[in-house]
């Protein structure tokens, strides 16, 4: 009799699926915590104007976002309800926008920092006098790729 | 007392919850794709010797304060914005050298030579309001696509695109390299047929 004795009858042992749930939410976590709604909360209102002749802004990497319009209801009592810039989490003046793109474009692998697009997302009941503003210390800067993002629509939709 | 054995809950189906909520979240969060109008401003240079540019070659668009539009010196509304910049743009008045074969427009001795001298100017006031502006850009900007789709069906009339599909596609991370070679020299000669002359002149101070 030996120790090494074959086992009768090839059946497989059935495959434990008992941990597939765990190994699905790990994924299912993933995903949640993976997709970003939003890099930053929104302080100012921004419901962006319509256009159709739009270009996709991919390649959100080489992106770098600045938003301006009047302050939402929360931040109207402190900031007044004149229009204002948003650079990252905080209202800025418009002499701030410079060094923003700058800490920006630092902040960027080096092969992008060439590449980088400054897309406004400007609401649509703003005076153009600050997006020249943003315009103008843009071209300072020389960060002179531009978006203004908008969302789909006909032009007639700008127009009350 | 008799034991109770406690039965068993199958586990068996919570992988399949597990999967419904997974697909349930793959399918809502859209990673959302920003588009907008994409424009490049011009660098701030002293320019010593601004070149000379006739007056016909130019169509001047003011937006005033109260969002009204003036376009040639006449007041206009937004809707007639496109066809007036094609008529401008498509003129093709030169003559000898300045003449353009492939305009379709009116040859109007008092509007543009050819697209590629003509200059789009767009003047708005510091008050105009963002929308309005981003409306007119629009327009200007449609007015391009429609002259370059126009000339790209007509190059390219087994691509089965316009011009504007042909840019997206090349701008599509997931085309293929061999093809953006070959789609790069076709859009390259549009652009240069109808060149985006799009000048913006500093807001006027109230």
């Amino acid at each position: 009799m030996s120790k090494f004795k074959k086992k009768k009858g090839g059946d497989l042992p059935a495959i434990s699926t008992a941990s597939l749930p765990d190994i699905v939410f790990m994924l299912l976590f993933f995903f949640m915590v993976a997709t970003v709604m939003r890099d930053s909360t929104l302080m100012v209102n921004n419901s962006l104007p319509a256009a159709d002749q739009v270009q996709k802004l991919d390649k959100k990497d080489r992106v770098m976002y600045i938003y301006a319009g009047k302050p939402s209801s929360r931040y109207m009592d402190k900031y007044g309800s004149e229009a204002r810039i948003q650079l990252n989490d905080k209202f800025a003046i418009v002499e701030e926008v410079g060094a923003f793109v700058l800490a920006e474009r630092a902040s960027k692998r080096q092969e992008l920092q060439n590449v980088l697009t400054t897309a406004l997302k400007v609401d649509g009941e703003t005076k153009m006098g600050l997006v020249s503003d943003i315009k103008q210390e843009l071209r300072k800067v020389n960060a002179l790729k531009i978006n203004y993002t908008t969302r789909i629509g006909e032009y007639t939709q700008n127009m009350d | 007392m008799a034991k109770r054995s406690v039965p068993v809950v199958n586990a068996g189906s919570m992988a399949d919850i597990a999967f419904l909520l997974l697909i349930f979240f793959l399918v809502t969060t859209t990673i959302e794709t920003d588009s907008g109008l994409n424009r490049k401003l011009p660098p701030i240079e002293e320019v010593i010797d601004p070149p000379i540019i006739k007056e016909r070659n130019i169509f001047t668009v003011v937006v005033n304060k109260n969002n009204q539009l003036l376009v040639e010196e006449e007041l206009k509304d937004i809707s007639d914005v496109r066809t007036l910049a094609i008529e401008f743009l498509d003129n093709g008045g030169g003559a000898g050298e300045d003449s353009c074969d492939y305009c379709q427009g009116k040859k109007n001795p008092s509007s543009s030579d050819n697209p590629e001298k003509a200059i789009i100017s767009l003047k708005n006031d510091r008050e105009t309001s963002y929308k309005v502006y981003i409306a007119v850009q629009n327009e200007l900007v449609a007015a391009y696509n429609e002259l370059r789709n126009r000339e790209y069906l007509r190059l390219n009339p087994m691509s089965g695109m316009n011009f504007v599909q042909a840019n997206n596609r090349y701008a599509d991370p997931r085309t293929s390299s061999d093809e953006k070679e070959k789609l790069k020299p076709q859009l390259n000669i549009v652009k240069s047929m109808y060149p985006q002359k799009l000048s913006e002149a500093e807001p006027n101070k109230n």
